[in-house]
């Protein structure tokens, strides 16, 4: 399929456009955080605590006086890296175990097909606590730990591609004409497999901020006093009699986020390819 | 169909066994001195050594784990370090609340997605629709904790209808259930939409209108028997995924089921309740991802008769 007719399909879906300019802002709110606000997200100012939204703390002020919106700002950078890279790695080990289990067949096949097995049978979000009580938090440890469990997915997805391609004439004859195994991997079956590539990183990077959000909320995921949406939520629930918008914030954050990356998950995926019917497995 | 289930449970014997090994391993990376940190500062080294003989952790790491496999075999999880009593009876204890919360969820869930999703497809493409399935994906994308506490500030808090937190009878589930359920229940929705339209365009939908039929019985009994086959599908993989999500929910609401113990222990570096919980937890999500594929297979043919999926 030509990029044009991509586009052309993109552009009919009107929610899939909304969203693709909710997720430009955010990217361009998490580059230019500090232009943005004219406060430090850990700074306290314990004069100011608690404090209602008004025109000065347009989303008012947590416990030590801290500005939320800019903690929420702060919090989007943590949350999209998190997303993106922790979905880049899952992908990457997506593909070579889903190349080689498809493209080598036979006991390499049976071998890489348990371990997918192994891998999308456990509870996601149980071994994303265990893993990170091992590594300790930080957000290093959430990439590679997210990324660690979540590729189980795509390289089912690019198992069944490759094995339905590998046989067809233009393979075959690079192979007679002498083109190593892994010359034929990366390119002549990568290219065909981008475009579930890039719909599996867009649906998984949703799943990959509820994740970290969670975790996160249970003290295992960013540490305090960093920013991010999951541990300002733990930390606004002491104060939700007193301080209802602390709480609703962040957690607005997310939705608008995660909404964002499904939806527009949902329109490249039917721009590129409506056959391609997969859903990643989440919370 | 007996080959099937013996081939599935071998398989499930396995994935028990890889997680067992990934578990252990994980776990037992975790640099520091377990020992030393239980018994204080003003353990000598003597005691240190011998409690961790007593513990079984003077031998290699791989001798650890057939140690630790052999015991779990046998029923027994070893004792928790900070708490002195035997691993298994805190997780029995504290997995029934999680287990009562993803029922009480899953039961929000079923009831709630199925009513919406066909209420929805009656509608197709007018406003009734349209706001169900914008709320149903506002639903998809809010996390089951922020939900509670949502729910805790204005169901409990402002209008005063529902206990907040913690759990003494019945009543005390209905918040629980409600945030860890609104999530299922929208992805139950959208199956359950997609699926009841496509099986309301066939004939003999038609055919049973012409008959007469009552709207109701035809929505009820002849679209919905034959629209479930797919929101079984999601219904079997929702359970696994709800117990973990209670797991992170039972903390909003102070609920002390397994994922406020596993916190626990694990803020205390309790390594032997780690361990006993994340494999008790995983042990009992593969056997229900085992039973729903004995169960697919007894509703699809497909399967039953020797084609693998």
């Amino acid at each position: 399929m030509y990029h044009s007719d991509i586009l052309k399909n993109m552009a009919k879906n009107k929610i899939a456009i909304l969203s693709a300019m909710i997720l430009i802002c955010l990217v361009i709110i998490c580059i230019f955080a500090p232009f943005l606000t004219p406060y430090d997200p850990n700074k306290q100012a314990l004069n100011d605590r608690l404090l209602a939204p008004s025109m000065t703390h347009l989303w008012g002020t947590d416990q030590y006086g801290r500005d939320i919106l800019t903690r929420c700002i702060y919090g989007c950078r943590i949350s999209l890296s998190v997303g993106i890279i922790s979905q880049l790695i899952a992908t990457f080990i997506g593909y070579f175990l889903g190349v080689a289990a498809g493209y080598f067949g036979e006991i390499v096949d049976d071998i890489i097909s348990f371990i997918i097995q192994v891998f999308s049978s456990f509870p996601f979000l149980l071994f994303a606590m265990a893993l990170m009580y091992a590594l300790g938090a930080g957000k290093v440890n959430l990439y590679l730990s997210l990324g660690f469990l979540s590729w189980a997915a795509t390289a089912r997805l690019i198992r069944s591609k490759v094995m339905e391609i590998k046989n067809q004439e233009y393979i075959q004859a690079c192979k007679i004409d002498g083109g190593s195994n892994l010359r034929i991997i990366l390119k002549h079956l990568l290219p065909n497999c981008i475009p579930m590539l890039i719909v599996s990183i867009t649906l998984g990077i949703p799943n990959a901020i509820l994740s970290e959000a969670s975790l996160s909320y249970l003290g295992l995921g960013i540490p305090v006093p960093t920013a991010s949406w999951g541990n300002m939520i733990a930390e606004s629930q002491q104060f939700i009699r007193s301080n209802t918008y602390y709480s609703l914030f962040p957690g607005l954050c997310i939705i608008v986020t995660v909404m964002a990356f499904n939806m527009f998950g949902d329109g490249l995926r039917d721009a590129l390819d409506p056959k391609l019917h997969s859903q990643k497995g989440g919370l | 169909m007996k080959s099937y289930i013996i081939k599935r449970a071998c398989l499930a014997l396995g994935i028990i066994f890889c997680i067992s090994l990934i578990t252990f391993f994980v776990l037992n990376v975790i640099p520091g001195d377990v020992v030393a940190a239980m018994l204080g500062d003003f353990a000598s080294k003597d005691a240190i050594e011998a409690a961790r003989a007593q513990m079984g952790l003077d031998v290699s790491l791989p001798m650890q784990y057939i140690n630790w496999l052999k015991n779990i075999l046998t029923g027994n999880f070893g004792n928790s370090y900070f708490q002195r009593k035997a691993v298994l009876t805190l997780i029995v204890n504290a997995f029934k609340y999680t287990f009562t919360m993803a029922i009480a969820a899953y039961i929000v869930a079923i009831i709630l997605g199925l009513l919406t999703g066909i209420f929805a497809a009656l509608y197709h493409d007018k406003l009734p629709d349209r706001i169900l399935m914008s709320i149903s994906v506002f639903g998809i994308s809010a996390p089951s904790f922020w939900i509670a506490i949502i729910l805790q500030i204005v169901a409990g808090l402002r209008l005063g209808w529902f206990p907040v937190s913690g759990i003494k009878s019945g009543i005390w589930w209905v918040l629980p259930a409600f945030s860890l359920g609104i999530r299922s229940a929208a992805t139950i929705a959208r199956v359950t939409r997609t699926s009841m339209l496509e099986v309301l365009k066939q004939d003999f939908i038609r055919t049973a209108y012409a008959k007469g039929l009552s709207k109701r019985r035809i929505i009820f009994v002849h679209a919905l028997r034959n629209a479930l086959v797919p929101i079984i599908t999601i219904l079997g993989n929702d359970f696994g995924v709800l117990l973990t999500g209670s797991m992170i929910t039972e903390n909003v609401f102070n609920i002390p089921g397994i994922g406020k113990l596993l916190i626990d222990a694990i803020n205390r570096r309790d390594i032997p309740l780690v361990q006993g919980g994340v494999i008790y937890v995983a042990g009992i999500c593969v056997i229900i991802y085992f039973i729903v594929d004995i169960l697919y297979a007894v509703i699809n043919p497909n399967i039953r008769l020797g084609g693998e999926k």
